[in-house]
């Protein structure tokens, strides 16, 4: 006896489950993220994934057999040249599901289904690191950092002055190159917090 | 076809639906923004998932 698909049954038929599902992960490659229900996420991230592998072996006998599924020859090149080269390093695990809670209208339990690792995606991550370093320092130290950072900004160019001219101590030279990357370190975190956080954690304050 | 003999009082209509709760949805607190979501789901107010940005809000 064959052992049966896991999941859900989509659609009427085999037939019409097999276009939706070819229709989602042709949507997916396209996009790079889609949402849709949680049922069609779960059956559609095995699919994407195994045509995936067929783009990273990248012969001409994968590429026919991706072709039995998505149609788009657009996409199918993306998914060769672009998609499949990504993941080159990565042993499974292309796809990344997240639940976002019932639709409205008829409460079907909702999902973001995305590639990993698109280069927005690192950004995004990083800014929100960086946010969050920086809210951490603000508790720390609140307003007096920023004065002092002005103040040691003045100190630095005057300190970087002399040294040129007069080349002073190294050690002298070697605090003030430390106090010049903690106020870049401190300005690139709030722009990242500014850009980052803007709605989230300024609502919740 | 097979079919109720008797009208269904109004007391044994309301006994039955005495039976009828609601549940209250388990929540938790978003780390980010404080506020309550659901559980293993992106916070509807602010958008994340584990530090990723998932919606747009």
């Amino acid at each position: 006896m064959p052992t049966p698909t896991k999941g859900a049954r989509l659609g009427g038929g085999p037939a019409h489950e097999r276009l939706m599902l070819a229709n989602l992960a042709t949507a997916l490659f396209e996009h790079g993220k889609i949402t849709t229900t949680e049922a069609k996420a779960k059956r559609l991230r095995p699919l994407a994934e195994r045509l995936i592998t067929f783009a990273k072996r990248g012969d001409l006998a994968a590429r026919r057999k991706v072709m039995t599924v998505v149609r788009d020859k657009t996409v199918v090149h993306m998914l060769f040249t672009e998609i499949g080269p990504q993941y080159a390093g990565r042993p499974g695990g292309y796809t990344r599901i997240t639940k976002i809670g019932p639709r409205k209208g008829d409460n079907a339990p909702m999902a973001v289904i995305e590639l990993v690792e698109p280069m927005a995606e690192q950004v995004v991550a990083e800014a929100t690191g960086a946010a969050k370093r920086a809210a951490k320092e603000r508790e720390e130290a609140t307003t007096e950092v920023v004065e002092e950072s002005a103040v040691e900004e003045t100190v630095v160019e005057e300190a970087g002055d002399e040294a040129g001219d007069v080349a002073s101590d190294e050690v002298s030279d070697e605090i003030v190159e430390d106090t010049v990357e903690e106020v870049a370190d401190e300005q690139a975190g709030e722009q990242a917090d500014e850009q980052a956080s803007e709605e989230g954690a300024d609502d919740a304050k | 076809m097979p079919v109720p003999k008797r009208k269904m009082s109004r007391s044994n209509t309301r006994s039955r639906r005495s039976q009828w709760k609601a549940s209250a949805p388990t929540l938790v607190t978003c780390a980010r923004c404080k506020e309550k979501r659901p559980s293993h789901t992106a916070c509807p107010n602010c958008g994340t998932y584990a530090k990723r940005r998932v919606l747009d809000v």
